[in-house]
C-alpha cells in the first residue's frame, strides 16, 4: 500500500461514456461480468445450468406435439422436429438476451451510480451470457440432428456465420432496450410482447413456403427471418429456398438488409448518446 | 510547487428537474407537453480549482451546495455540461458509504469486480483478495451474498476495497469515520499511511472537525460556487458563518442583526467543550450564544425554543434577564455576552432546531433568530415513536380472585 508516487501526467477526465477506459479493462470487464451474470442467473437455482436446457426443450416438445399430433403440419415434412428444436433453440438465444438485457442496466444500479466503467458492458455480459447458454444448447442440437439422420455438410460451417448476425442483432437491440428502460419503465412489458411477435415472424414453427408468397416480403421485413431460413438451408435441408429464393432475387433482400443495418445503428447510437447520463437518470 | 494531481477549469453541471417525472411512455403520450415542464438546478456553476500531489484536500459545503456533484464529476460517474477536468494517476473514489456493489453477488465476487474496474487485471484483483477481506474483517462472510450483509460490514467492505486498488488519488464522501472503534482506528492509521505515502486525497464533508484535522487545504462551495480555497480553519469559520446566515432566513423576517443586539454565534458543546454538531441521545443538549451590545442596554433576557423537524415546538425555555455570578452585566454598546446553557435530554433520534430569542428587560422583543442551531439527536432506539423517551415505570399487580369458578 505504501509505494511512492511517482509523477503521472494530468490526462483529461470526460465522464462516463458507453466504451472508453482501454480495451484491456473493457475485456477483462466484459468476461468478469458475464461470468458473474451466469452464476447469478443459473446458481442461485438447483438444477442451475439444466434450466437454460430444459426450458427450450419443453417448450419444443409442447409445439412438436401441437404442430405434429394436432395441427398435422409438421408431420408432412421430413425435417420438422429437427428445425424446430434448431429454430426454438436459436430464438431462445435472441430473446434470453434481450428480455435480460432490458433490466440489466437499472438492475446495477449500485455500480452505475458509484463507479465509473464503460457502461456498454453490462447489456453486453448480458448477451453474452446468451450466448454462451446458445453454445451449450446447440451441441445438444448438434447430436439431435445427427440422430435425425442428417448427413454432414460443408455447409454446416456457416452455422457460425449465422450466430454472429443474430448476436450482433441481439445486441443492438439489447443496447438500446437497457438504456431507454432507464427513462421508460413501459419498455419491459411492450417488449415482451414484441417479442412473443417476432417469434411468430420468423420461420420457426412453419416453413416459410406454407406462408402465402404476398406476405413473403413482409415477413421479411423481419431480419431474423431470413437469417433462420439461411440457417435451414446450411444445416438441415440444402434443397429448401434460400434467403434469396423466397424474395426472388438479392436486391429485393436489401429493404432486409437495410432494416438490419438501421436496428444496429440505432441501438449503437442511442446507447452512446444515453450512456453518459444512465446514473443522472436512474 | 508540486506538480498538480487534479485539475479543474471552469465546471458547469445543471440538471433537469421535471416537475412532474414522466415516467411511461403512456404519461408522455396522455401529456406531451408536460415534459417540458422541468426546472433546471444549476448544480455547478463555473468552478476552478487545482489540487497538488500529495494534498489533502476537504471540500466543504451545505446540503445542496454542488459539493456531491462536484465529486461525481471528479469520479467521472456524471459528464460535464461545459469545462474541463484533468487527473494525474488513477482515482478510487468512496461515494455515499459504498464504492459500488452488486449486492447479488458475494463480497468475494464484488471484490475482484471492484478491482477491475478500478482497472486492475483480474489476476492482480484476485491476488488482493485476502487482504481486503483480513482488513475488513470479514473472513468468515466472504462467500455470503452482499444482500445478507449488514450496513456497517458493507461499509468496512467498500472500505477496504477503496484503501487496496493502490490509487494514486482517493476521493472520499462523507465519512472517515466507518464501523466500529477499533475499525476506526485501522482506518485512521491507513489515512495517516497514505498522506505520509504522499497520496491524493479529497474529502467532502460537512464535519469541520475532520477538515481541520487532517486536510491541508479546503474549500467552500455554496450555490454551485467557490466561496474560498485555502486555510481550513478559515473555510471553518465561513461554512460556520455561512450556515449561520442561510439558516436564519428560513423564518423569513427573523435575522441575526437587531438593532440593540447582534448574534454572533450559537453552537453546541459536549462535555470537554469541543464544538460538536449533532449530540447523542441522553446526553445533555449544552448550547453557547454569543451576543454582542449594540448600543447601551439595561439589560436584556433569552429565550429559547426547542423545535423538532415538522416545527412543533417541543420545549420553551428563558430567563427575564441574564445574570453573571457577579450580577447583571453591564451591556454597554460593543460589549460581548456568553450565554451558556444546558438542558436534559429526553430527545428521541432525529433533526431538531433551536430558535434563539433576545428580549428587553422592561418588554419587547430585541432579537429573534429562527433556526438559529440545526442538530441531530443520534442514537438510541431510531423507530421510537414521539418526540421524548420518558422515564418511565411499568409495574402489574394480579388481582386476588373473588369466589371461583
Amino acid at each position: 500500500m505504501t509505494t511512492v508516487p511517482r509523477p503521472a501526467p494530468l490526462r483529461d477526465v470526460n465522464g462516463p461514456s458507453a466504451l472508453g477506459g482501454g480495451s484491456r479493462r473493457f475485456f477483462d470487464l466484459l468476461r468478469l461480468m458475464s461470468v458473474t451474470e451466469f452464476k447469478r442467473v443459473y446458481f442461485g437455482t438447483v438444477l442451475g445450468y439444466l434450466w437454460s436446457l430444459v426450458r427450450p426443450l419443453m417448450l419444443f416438445a409442447v409445439l412438436l406435439f401441437v404442430f405434429t399430433k394436432v395441427f398435422k403440419v409438421g408431420s408432412e415434412l421430413p425435417y420438422y422436429p429437427v428445425l424446430l428444436l434448431l429454430g426454438i433453440v436459436l430464438f431462445t438465444f435472441f430473446q434470453e438476451a434481450t428480455q435480460n438485457s432490458v433490466s440489466s442496466v437499472v438492475a446495477q444500479e449500485g455500480i452505475v451510480r458509484k463507479t465509473q466503467f464503460p457502461r456498454l458492458v453490462i447489456p453486453l455480459a448480458v448477451v453474452l451470457t446468451a450466448l454462451f447458454n446458445l453454445g451449450l444448447n446447440l451441441v445438444v442440437v448438434m447430436v439431435f440432428i445427427l440422430a435425425w439422420g442428417v448427413d454432414p455438410m460443408w455447409t454446416w460451417l456457416l452455422l457460425p456465420v449465422a450466430v454472429a448476425l443474430i448476436f450482433v442483432f441481439a445486441a443492438a437491440v439489447s443496447m438500446a432496450l437497457s438504456v431507454l428502460y432507464v427513462r421508460f419503465r413501459d419498455v419491459l412489458i411492450i417488449w415482451t410482447v414484441v417479442a412473443q411477435v417476432l417469434f411468430y415472424a420468423t420461420p420457426v414453427l412453419y416453413p416459410i413456403e406454407y406462408v402465402p408468397s404476398t406476405y413473403h416480403h413482409l415477413i421479411f421485413l423481419n431480419p431474423l427471418a431470413p437469417i433462420f431460413e439461411q440457417v435451414r438451408v446450411w444445416m438441415i435441408e440444402p434443397e429448401a429456398p434460400t434467403a434469396i429464393d423466397v424474395v426472388g432475387s438479392f436486391p429485393k433482400l436489401l429493404p432486409t438488409i437495410a432494416v438490419y443495418i438501421a436496428i444496429c445503428g440505432f441501438g449503437a447510437w442511442i446507447f452512446r448518446r444515453e450512456a453518459p447520463r444512465i446514473a443522472e437518470d436512474l | 510547487m508540486p506538480p498538480a494531481a487534479i485539475e479543474v477549469e471552469d465546471l458547469h453541471k445543471s440538471f433537469r428537474i421535471p416537475t412532474q417525472r414522466v415516467d411511461s411512455i403512456k404519461e408522455r403520450v396522455v401529456h406531451p407537453f408536460s415534459s417540458s415542464s422541468f426546472r433546471e438546478l444549476r448544480a455547478l456553476d463555473g468552478v476552478s480549482f487545482a489540487i497538488e500531489q500529495g494534498e489533502f484536500f476537504g471540500i466543504v459545503g451545505r446540503n445542496g451546495s454542488g459539493k456531491s456533484t462536484l465529486l461525481k464529476l471528479l469520479a467521472s460517474i456524471y459528464r460535464a455540461d461545459a469545462g474541463k477536468i484533468r487527473m494525474a494517476g488513477r482515482l478510487a473514489p468512496f461515494i455515499e458509504l459504498g464504492v459500488g456493489f452488486n449486492v447479488e453477488l458475494s463480497a468475494r465476487e464484488n471484490a475482484v469486480l471492484n478491482g477491475v474496474m478500478m482497472g486492475l487485471t483480474p489476476q492482480e484483483s484476485r491476488e488482493r483478495l485476502d487482504a481486503v477481506i483480513a482488513f475488513a474483517e470479514l473472513e468468515e462472510f466472504v462467500d455470503l451474498k452482499l444482500k445478507n450483509y449488514s450496513s456497517g460490514m458493507l461499509v468496512r467492505l467498500a472500505f477496504s476495497l477503496m484503501l487496496e486498488v493502490d490509487a494514486d488519488i482517493l476521493l472520499i464522501d462523507e465519512v472517515l469515520a466507518v464501523g466500529d472503534a477499533s475499525f476506526q482506528q485501522k482506518c485512521a492509521d491507513a489515512f495517516r499511511e497514505m498522506k505520509a505515502a504522499g497520496k491524493t486525497i479529497v474529502l467532502v464533508t460537512h464535519e469541520m472537525a475532520t477538515v481541520e484535522e487532517y486536510c491541508h487545504r479546503a474549500m467552500l462551495i455554496s450555490d454551485g460556487q467557490i466561496q474560498y480555497i485555502g486555510d481550513p480553519a478559515e473555510v471553518g469559520r465561513r461554512y460556520t458563518r455561512l450556515n449561520f446566515e442561510q439558516g436564519s432566513d428560513v423564518g423569513g423576517a427573523p435575522t441575526s442583526e437587531g438593532d440593540e443586539v447582534r448574534l454572533l454565534d450559537a453552537w453546541l458543546e459536549d462535555e470537554a467543550g469541543e464544538r460538536i454538531e449533532n449530540v447523542e441521545q441522553g446526553t445533555p443538549i449544552r448550547i453557547r450564544v454569543e451576543l454582542e451590545a449594540r448600543r447601551d442596554s439595561p439589560g436584556v433576557g433569552v429565550g429559547f425554543i426547542l423545535a423538532n423537524a415538522d416545527g412543533v415546538g417541543v420545549f420553551q425555555f428563558g430567563t427575564e434577564a441574564i445574570r453573571t455570578p457577579e450580577g447583571p452585566p453591564d451591556l454597554a454598546a460593543g460589549r460581548r455576552v456568553r450565554i451558556e446553557a444546558e438542558i436534559e435530554n429526553p430527545l428521541n433520534a432525529g433533526r431538531y432546531f433551536l430558535h434563539c430569542g433576545v428580549n428587553r428587560v422592561g418588554g419587547g422583543v430585541a432579537l429573534y433568530v429562527h433556526n438559529a442551531l440545526d442538530f441531530v439527536v443520534f442514537g438510541g432506539d431510531q423507530h421510537s415513536l414521539g418526540v421524548v423517551s420518558l422515564p418511565h415505570e411499568i409495574s402489574a399487580t394480579v388481582e386476588p380472585q373473588v369466589g371461583g369458578r
